[in-house]
């Protein structure tokens, strides 16, 4: 599956390990930001009201 | 070195994806929300303290009572805008520790902006009745990550636009989140009409589990309008001696 998405990737080597991390810091930024919080959201492991 | 995707190798991979996923959950929910919250909570920190700062401001049309020998009561007035309840400050988490108490204990747009929430329904600061406030102990600022600190004794005091309101705790229990009673007017005696003024603040228990609830108990003690300045319990020399043993 990554050695797929590895192979995808365009260009030499220096550009492909560039275009790797930033599209991980990318879905990193998705992940932090939108679907992190909707999921703790859904989650009541931090519920500290009554009732 | 290129070897064709098997459906192990594939499976081994999700598996793997799956695990950091997680981690990076946990990472983001023990420090990133730390982060986040804690800005969130000290703007609105400031936002309220500028309103305290501004008070004068609002003599003309504010309804203001002094305490005379008799003791009129400090009205408490609903804030004029904004969902503000009050700052809360806590000298047993240490000197000027305070932290903002906003209306409604909802996660999304109260709790998890690092401040304390209160409870729909339950009393005003200095009210007749049981001001229950809710904050996070763990994760988005945490605000009462050290709730278990606290002894009987140790001052509570919630400030508005009228003054101080003081309270003491009594105590505190550990109960299953079903007790809504501990938030009832009259702590523990649901249906009862409460004579006296009280705080109730809650939180997760243990620490990282939602399994219980950490409830701590005060009574009103004292209330100080503002023109008379801060109460003695929050100078830096009236910080509360250690708890023995």
């Amino acid at each position: 599956m990554y050695g797929w998405l590895w192979r995808a990737l365009p260009g030499p080597l220096w550009l492909r390990v560039t275009t790797a991390v930033v599209l991980a810091l990318l879905l990193v930024a998705v992940l932090f930001t939108a679907v992190f919080p909707a999921v703790a959201g859904i989650l009541p492991t931090n519920d500290g009201t009554v009732g | 070195m290129n070897r064709r995707a098997t459906p192990r190798s594939v499976l081994g991979e999700l598996l793997l994806t799956a695990g950091t996923l997680v981690l990076l959950f946990l990472g983001w929910q023990l420090v990133w929300t730390d982060v986040t919250a804690g800005a969130a909570s000290a703007a609105t920190s400031d936002a309220v303290e500028a309103r305290f700062a501004s008070a004068g401001a609002f003599a003309g049309a504010t309804e203001r009572a002094t305490t005379s020998g008799g003791g009129d009561p400090v009205r408490t007035q609903a804030p004029p805008s904004g969902d503000a309840v009050g700052l809360v400050h806590v000298p047993r988490f240490g000197p000027g520790w305070s932290v903002a108490a906003l209306e409604g204990t909802d996660r999304g747009s109260v709790l998890d902006r690092g401040v304390l929430g209160r409870y729909d329904g339950t009393a005003m600061p200095g009210e007749i009745g049981n001001l229950a406030l809710a904050g996070h102990r763990t994760t988005y600022g945490a605000p009462l990550s050290r709730i278990d600190e606290l002894v009987a004794g140790d001052p509570v005091v919630v400030e508005t636009l009228q003054g101080w309101f003081s309270y003491r705790v009594s105590g505190h229990e550990i109960v299953t989140p079903d007790r809504v009673d501990v938030i009832a007017p009259v702590p523990g005696e649901p249906g009862d009409a409460p004579t006296a003024g009280a705080l109730t603040l809650t939180a997760c228990h243990p620490r990282f589990s939602a399994r219980l609830r950490y409830v701590v108990h005060a009574d009103l003690v004292a209330q100080t309008p503002r023109e008379q300045g801060a109460p003695q319990a929050l100078e830096p020399a009236a910080a509360p001696a250690r708890a023995q043993g």
